[in-house]
């Protein structure tokens, strides 16, 4: 492995992986990304919605 | 409307995030990435690579979230639906058949491959059919008998060890995720998939990052050694004043963030007025970069010459078949632990074609809703039949696998190059750079930087008319650019007969399926056209 390869191995991983990280936070913190995350969710019946 | 038209949602925005991830994400990330890569000289390939994935990957990714959230806004799913909205011409809807076609035709053959993966994790994990020893021979022998490569009519079996069993199994499942519904059916499975898929990627990478040099007999084949061959920069000066090296760059980004698809458009059609498509549509392309550099760049080339030498990956082939079924195999059968990283590899190949294929068959099914006012249950039963008689012929006629490749250049490629031209030039042109940009930005939290007007108007159509131009001339011409020689091309003698050549019944007959494919959609899109335009004409009054 030369340095040139160094170089461009870390820049390239690191450039995909900071992006990929930082934009999953983005979307992980923002708050509309919760507001509607109900697919999952079992409605007993005995809550009443707003 | 009709019993079909119940407005479909994603139920989240990590969900529409992870299936357009899981569309992206596929074979390509782990096999055709690391080959074009060693290739074309490793580092400037990539210096070519992140600069035609800031030109044009991620401005049509933009382009094509907000095309499509702006057609589902007004009601409509498929890609004919919105271009007809978008373009406001008759021929709006018929160019947007070819955002049907594409998917369509694709799943035919796609689905195939994905019964491959499938069938090299079982046969890795519970027989010993791929215990073939440190013969190369061995394993492409294994993988033609596997696939049918040496006669037509024999991938059609049943037993482990052939590709038809694999094949019911991968379709029902495809066909019954699909008929569960944008959000029961594809969110759901990649909300699961995705994670899963990454997960075991990055568990097979820290098995290849900690090989070292597993035979101290030959101390030149290590781990080093491995990273250098994927990463070092080769010429750097002369490799990046070729223009292959560019179009194989621009190609790979292209293909690999499944933009020109027509299935980004779709997927965007179902989302909300105040989604952040930005942020969704960027997160979903570094997901997709980060399967393929961090994780693809980092597993295939540096195990495959751990074990085999730079020399003996060449000699088997750095094609995505050739790397992915002939090379890795034999790489997990010398791995300490192989059985099951090799397991556990094709599996991961199979959740990532998974994913994809279910994205293919989506703008079918949006499609067929729209254009003739079904519900699911009977657009899923028409697009079965379809696509099962399309795939039916392609692994029957598996001998040299003349039918996938014929099908794979002209749709696959050909017609993908076309789709995204006329989707950059209808958003930089039609619907315009500033109603675009308003469009993108609303709801999003982040701002698309401004350099990126004149990319949209300019730059990227110019680039991608470039490199189609560049890829007619070389792929379709046979023109060699460095020598300016000209060759016969397979792809064209195998219909025309030229140069000599004596042509392929059963490449014509490939032609003869997607011309019969896209007569039906252009009869379907005739039939459809005055009801979607007094639907328009109603909202507008």
């Amino acid at each position: 492995m030369e340095p040139g390869g160094w170089i461009i191995m870390l820049l390239s991983v690191g450039f995909v992986t900071s992006l990929f990280v930082s934009c999953v936070y983005k979307v992980l913190t923002h708050k509309k990304s919760t507001e509607h995350m109900h697919g999952m969710e079992i409605d007993t019946g005995d809550v009443d919605k707003d | 409307m009709s019993q079909g038209k119940k407005t479909e949602k994603w139920s989240s925005r990590l969900g529409v995030i992870l299936a357009v991830a899981g569309s992206a994400v596929g074979l390509g990330n782990f096999l055709r990435f690391p080959g074009q890569a060693v290739q074309y000289g490793g580092g400037a390939f990539m210096i070519a690579y992140f600069i035609s994935l800031i030109l044009i990957g991620i401005p049509i990714c933009w382009a094509e979230w907000t095309m499509g959230r702006y057609g589902g806004g007004k009601g409509f799913n498929s890609s004919p639906g919105i271009m007809n909205i978008l373009v406001r011409h008759p021929a709006g809807k018929y160019m947007g058949v070819i955002g049907v076609i594409i998917p369509v035709v694709i799943y035919m053959y796609y689905v195939y491959i994905e019964a491959w993966c499938l069938g090299y994790a079982v046969n890795f994990l519970f027989t010993d059919n791929l215990k073939l020893g440190s013969e190369a021979l061995a394993y492409k022998s294994f993988w033609q008998d596997f696939i049918g490569f040496q006669e037509n009519g024999s991938a059609i079996g049943f037993g482990v060890g052939q590709v038809g069993f694999y094949l019911l199994l991968v379709f029902v499942l495809n066909f019954f995720l699909i008929f569960r519904g944008l959000s029961k059916g594809i969110e759901f499975f990649c909300k699961y998939a995705m994670p899963t898929l990454i997960f075991l990627a990055v568990i097979i990478l820290f098995r290849v990052l900690t090989l070292g040099t597993p035979d101290p007999s030959k101390p030149d084949q290590n781990l080093m050694a491995g990273l250098g061959h994927m990463w070092n920069p080769t010429n750097l000066g002369t490799q990046l004043t070729n223009p292959q090296l560019w179009l194989a760059a621009a190609g790979q980004i292209f293909f690999s963030l499944s933009v020109g698809f027509g299935v980004i458009i779709t997927y965007a059609s179902y989302l909300s007025k105040d989604d952040d498509i930005v942020l969704s549509g960027l997160t979903a392309s570094s997901a997709n970069e980060f399967c393929e550099v961090a994780l693809g760049g980092m597993i295939t080339i540096p195990a495959a010459v751990v074990f085999l030498g730079a020399s003996g990956v060449a000699g088997i082939g750095m094609g995505t078949f050739s790397l992915g079924f002939n090379v890795l195999p034999l790489v997990f059968a010398q791995m300490p632990g192989g059985t099951l990283f090799g397991a556990m590899f094709f599996f991961l190949l199979f959740l990532a074609a998974v994913t994809s294929s279910l994205s293919m068959l989506q703008p079918g099914i949006a499609f067929l809703e729209e254009a003739m006012e079904i519900g699911r249950r009977q657009s899923v039963t028409i697009l079965g039949v379809i696509t099962a008689m399309g795939s039916g012929f392609i692994v029957y006629f598996s001998k040299d696998m003349k039918a996938l490749d014929t099908i794979d250049f002209w749709v696959g490629t050909f017609l993908i190059f076309v789709l995204a031209t006329i989707q950059i030039i209808i958003f930089g042109w039609v619907l315009g750079i500033e109603k675009g940009w308003k469009e993108a930005h609303i709801g999003a939290e982040m701002t698309i930087p401004r350099f990126f007007k004149p990319v949209f108007k300019y730059i990227c159509p110019g680039f991608l008319l470039i490199i189609f131009v560049f890829w007619f001339l070389v792929n379709v011409l046979g023109i060699n650019l460095s020598t300016g020689d000209r060759q016969v091309v397979s792809y064209v003698s195998d219909l025309f007969g030229n140069g000599g050549a004596v042509p392929s019944n059963v490449a014509r007959m490939s032609i003869g399926l997607i011309v019969c494919v896209t007569a039906f959609m252009i009869m379907t899109v005739k039939n459809a056209g005055p009801k979607w335009d007094k639907k328009l004409k109603d909202q507008e009054d």
